[in-house]
């Protein structure tokens, strides 16, 4: 599974607990819609740790980076080591 | 109905009817004052006044002697007698002379009355319905259950309320058509009418006209008001204990009644096998400072999984933490000890300021007034350390979460936003058939029943209020109180909940209560010299049981399958089985850290065996004839 739908995913189920796919659009604000709060966050972090083999920092744990699914993606995309 | 009753009173029963008036009240025993002579229901010297009362009169002695001076004359030595004799004294204003916790059924027969009248605050329960022109009422719904002719039915807004303020908005109970006679309030039936009055409420000055002295000055008062109330509730004929958490509110009761006994002293209290909940080490230093008999009993995670069930048959509501389970393996504690009476600390955070809502209430308040501020907010991190380790990342979600409302903190309900906030995400698990059934928003209804005072009221003071009849009444002092207390046939007692404390404790500065962000200001100084250092200084530790892990770490429970299951939650209709599932999953992986989701699971599975218990399984009772007839 690519890296959006494995974060799409993760959110509708982990967060909105459904598999309804309407439910969620890329640039919705997690923030904005009160899906997550600052633990949420945490898990979110976890969650691209385990998922993606990245490492994410104390200082990106930021909006720009975690609070849509666009936002996430890119940044997953910024983290993983490019292809030579 | 009194056999529903059996674990609230295992020493006795007795009834009383009027078949003019058709009229009964019951009684089931629990014998504390004047064992032998105490049994009710009780009367006067006429037989012209009836009680039936779940409870105790600790000012009892002295108004004994008052009333034995007007003329009345006593048979007993019980506390249960001064009712009747008060009633013929002052009428319905009885109330104001009883300095206790009680649920009363007093039957006038001459003037063919029944009053039900409940303690100020909440600390004894008393429901009733309204069924085919009778009025049925007992001290827990499962007595009044199988008078009803068919099964009830969920009210979907208590359950609203539930997911929200943790507990039915009193009057309101799960049941529809079942109630609560509120905290500080008189039913009474004459003339075919019921109607219900307040005699007493939570009063705070204008903000500005509060209590003068020095702090050193209140602190003394505050320690003599506690010092008497514990006195009062030591009276008993049977031995008193008391838990010991090993915070500051347990440890200043234990100081207490040490004052007033050098007479051997048990304690008890719970441990858990997770460190971090565990405070062995603070009792100990209480055991070592005032020489007590201590005992301890182990909740093991598996434990709160295997008992919850009948935690909820007790609670007869919902619930969304296990808190209460592992309290009624502490009240299994006292009675395998021989002991039917423990003081207890409850009452002290929302009467003297401990929450750390309320610190997080003063932190909002001060953020509001310059919301712009980007330091303000980064207070919070000193109160909730898990947001101290996020780095940056803390303001973005601070600001989201804890800024809920920061627009308006005149809003009476401000300083309980995010709680109701975070409560009622769990919301997203209703069913269609709730959320269709629901017409009003749970926040604005609460909003709309404060006081009109409310308004010039201290911000502090405003949260103190509402602290205390929601989380307090409805829930701590019932589900986590007196219903895991009396599971097990055990009585509390709240010294810190004494009227004349309360009273006193609201006219006192806020800053008294809540010291720039140091909590419980003027209890500490009072009891500075009577406690050990390390108590006085100890940061609170709220109790707090495993929620997720105790069903889902080892081995889950098969009732949790069932009552989880497609298929059940599908019967039941309250909430949405897909996103149930995804919820379950979600608990399976162990990945659940946020609190919602904890409230979440908890808060189902509580409801899917309220149902269980109490709706699949209703069944009439069989003959009209039995013990069950008496209303």
């Amino acid at each position: 599974m690519d890296i959006r739908n494995t974060i799409r995913h993760y959110v509708l189920e982990n967060f909105l607990f459904t598999d309804d796919e309407s439910k969620l659009k890329d640039d919705d604000s997690f923030l904005a819609r009160g899906i997550i709060d600052s633990v949420g966050a945490l898990e979110i972090a976890a969650f691209l740790e385990e998922s993606f083999g990245i490492k994410v920092h104390d200082d990106e744990l930021l909006p720009e980076n975690l609070d849509s699914v666009s936002n996430l993606v890119a940044y997953v995309g910024r983290k993983q080591p490019q292809p030579a | 109905m009194l056999p529903a009753l059996r674990h609230r009173g295992p020493d006795g029963s007795g009834v009383y009817l009027d078949p003019r008036a058709a009229v009964g009240l019951g009684h089931t025993r629990l014998s504390i004052v004047d064992l032998a002579g105490g049994a009710q229901p009780m009367t006067n010297e006429d037989r012209t006044v009836w009680v039936s009362f779940n409870g105790e009169i600790f000012n009892y002695i002295e108004l004994r002697e008052t009333l034995i001076k007007a003329g009345h004359r006593f048979r007993t030595h019980s506390d249960t007698e001064v009712i009747v004799h008060a009633y013929e004294e002052y009428g319905d204003d009885f109330v104001q002379q009883l300095n206790g916790q009680f649920a009363i059924a007093l039957w006038d027969v001459i003037k063919r009355r029944l009053l039900l009248i409940r303690d100020r605050v909440g600390i004894l329960p008393l429901f009733y319905t309204v069924q085919n022109g009778r009025l049925l009422f007992a001290s827990e719904i499962k007595a009044i259950l199988p008078l009803l002719p068919v099964a009830p039915r969920l009210s979907a807004p208590a359950l609203d309320q539930t997911f929200t303020f943790w507990a039915p908005r009193s009057p309101n109970t799960l049941f529809q058509g079942i109630f609560e006679v509120p905290p500080g309030r008189m039913a009474v039936l004459e003339g075919g009418r019921l109607r219900e009055s307040t005699y007493w409420d939570w009063q705070f000055p204008a903000d500005g006209d509060y209590l003068n002295g020095s702090p050193e000055v209140l602190a003394g008062q505050l320690y003599e008001l506690l010092a008497d109330a514990t006195r009062i509730r030591l009276r008993a004929d049977v031995p008193v204990g008391a838990y010991l958490s090993g915070g500051l509110d347990s440890s200043a009761l234990v100081a207490l009644i040490r004052r007033h006994s050098d007479a051997h002293l048990k304690t008890f209290s719970i441990g858990f096998e997770e460190q971090s909940l565990d405070e062995s080490g603070f009792q100990q230093q209480m055991v070592d400072h005032l020489g007590l008999d201590h005992s301890r009993v182990l909740c093991r995670t598996s434990d709160i999984a295997e008992d919850f069930p009948g935690t909820i048959l007790h609670t007869e509501t919902p619930i969304l933490r296990t808190a209460p389970t592992p309290m009624q393996r502490l009240s299994g504690l006292v009675r395998a000890a021989g002991y039917k009476v423990v003081l207890t600390g409850e009452g002290s955070d929302e009467v003297l300021g401990g929450y750390d809502l309320f610190k997080e209430a003063k932190i909002r308040q001060f953020w509001a007034r310059s919301p712009q501020s980007e330091w303000r907010p980064v207070l919070l991190k000193k109160l909730y350390p898990y947001l101290d380790t996020s780095g940056s990342q803390g303001k973005a979600y601070l600001r989201n979460f804890y800024g809920i409302g920061l627009h308006d903190p005149a809003y009476p309900g401000f300083s309980h936003l995010t709680r109701w906030f975070t409560t009622a995400q769990c919301k997203v698990f209703f069913s269609q058939e709730i959320v269709s059934a629901l017409r009003e928003d749970a926040t604005n209804g609460l909003v709309g029943t404060l006081p009109p005072a409310f308004g010039s009221w201290h911000p502090f003071n405003r949260a103190q209020y509402i602290e205390s009849k929601t989380l307090m009444g409805s829930y701590l002092l019932c589900s986590q109180g007196d219903r895991m207390l009396m599971a097990n046939s055990v009585e509390g007692r709240f010294p810190f909940l004494d009227h004349r404390v309360i009273e006193f404790a609201n006219r006192l500065h806020p800053e008294l209560k809540m010291r720039a962000l140091n909590e419980k200001y003027l209890l500490k100084r009072a009891m500075q010299g009577h406690l050990p250092a390390g108590i006085l200084q100890r940061h609170k530790q709220p109790y707090r049981a495993p929620d997720i892990p105790a069903f889902f770490a080892a081995r889950t429970p098969d009732y949790v399958e069932d009552m989880l299951s497609e298929h059940t939650i599908k019967q039941y209709g309250y909430f949405d089985h897909n996103k149930v599932r995804f919820l379950l999953n979600k608990a399976r992986r162990g990945s659940s850290m946020a609190y919602k989701d904890n409230m979440a699971l908890v808060g189902i599975l509580s409801t899917q065996l309220w149902h269980h218990h109490f709706i699949e399984s209703f069944s009439h009772a069989a003959s009209a004839g039995s013990a069950a007839s008496i209303n």
